[in-house]
């Protein structure tokens, strides 16, 4: 092989499922981020890809750390599975914290930015941006436990 | 949460010296925001070219500062790396603040004529 194609074939190799476990609280999400970056290093992803993860994970554990264990309440348990498939990475969120209000996903809708700077919005971005980035996003109750579910198509396999 | 700021031609140049502006940090960025614009020049250019990530509480926290910097102040945005610009371009928010790709720009620009 010469080095023009060494340059041109770059293999990715696969990738192990995994599993991040944390405890939620203020750190819980830098933490948790570092450890799923750590484990995902065999993908050799680029700046979009990993910022497309980076984004979509943030903002899930955020909701978990505000509101499904809020900070006056008791800490828990947060999960974090990962499985590459051929079209992209699945990736399932799970907690034993309080659910989704009305037990789905809430359905948002950018906030009207053609107002006053005082009536701008400062929040609700959270899941605007975890539906922007992430596709099949479901949710289920499952006994005291919230499963998230979604697919990011990055990752994918060469 | 560390901020850098000096003032240049009646601008405040205000530096994120910190790679993160996220949750953990937000409410922190929200106080040395209003410390570092308060009683200031008019118009506050953030220097973003070192965080390489924000998320929405961030996000949130730079739509409190330049409400808090009241009518008739302008906050613009410089050097944004490739996922900060992504979470302003996927909320819209990069046609609510000036926007420039790096410092100087941003400088040669809002510099008094």
């Amino acid at each position: 092989m010469n080095g023009a194609e060494r340059i041109f074939s770059v293999t990715r190799q696969p990738l192990p499922p995994f599993e991040v476990c944390v405890q939620s609280g203020q750190l819980a999400v830098r933490q948790a981020l570092r450890k799923v970056f750590e484990a995902l290093r065999p993908l050799d992803l680029d700046v979009e890809e990993a910022g497309t993860i980076e984004i979509v994970l943030a903002e899930v554990l955020n909701n978990i750390v505000e509101h499904a264990y809020p900070p006056t309440g008791p800490a828990g348990p947060i999960a974090i599975h990962f499985i590459q498939q051929p079209d992209g990475l699945r990736v399932k969120v799970m907690d034993q914290g309080n659910k989704l209000p009305d037990e789905k996903v809430p359905l948002v809708t950018a906030a009207p930015l053609d107002v006053e700077l005082q009536d701008m919005p400062e929040g609700g971005f959270g899941w605007l941006l975890i539906q922007h980035l992430a596709k099949d996003v479901t949710y289920a109750r499952v006994g005291k436990e919230n499963h998230l579910n979604m697919r990011l198509a990055v990752g994918l396999p060469s | 949460m560390e901020l850098a700021s000096k003032t240049e031609q009646d601008l405040r140049i205000v530096s994120v010296q910190d790679t993160r502006i996220d949750a953990a940090v937000a409410i922190e960025f929200k106080d040395a925001m209003r410390h570092q614009t308060d009683g200031g020049p008019d118009v506050v250019v953030l220097d973003l070219s070192r965080v390489e990530f924000i998320d929405s509480s961030g996000l949130g926290a730079i739509v409190a500062a330049v409400k808090h910097m009241g009518k008739g102040r302008k906050l613009a945005l410089a050097g944004l790396t490739p996922t900060v610009a992504r979470v302003f371009e996927l909320t819209r928010m990069d046609a609510v603040f000036s926007v420039f790709p790096t410092l100087e720009g941003a400088l040669a620009e809002l510099k008094p004529q």
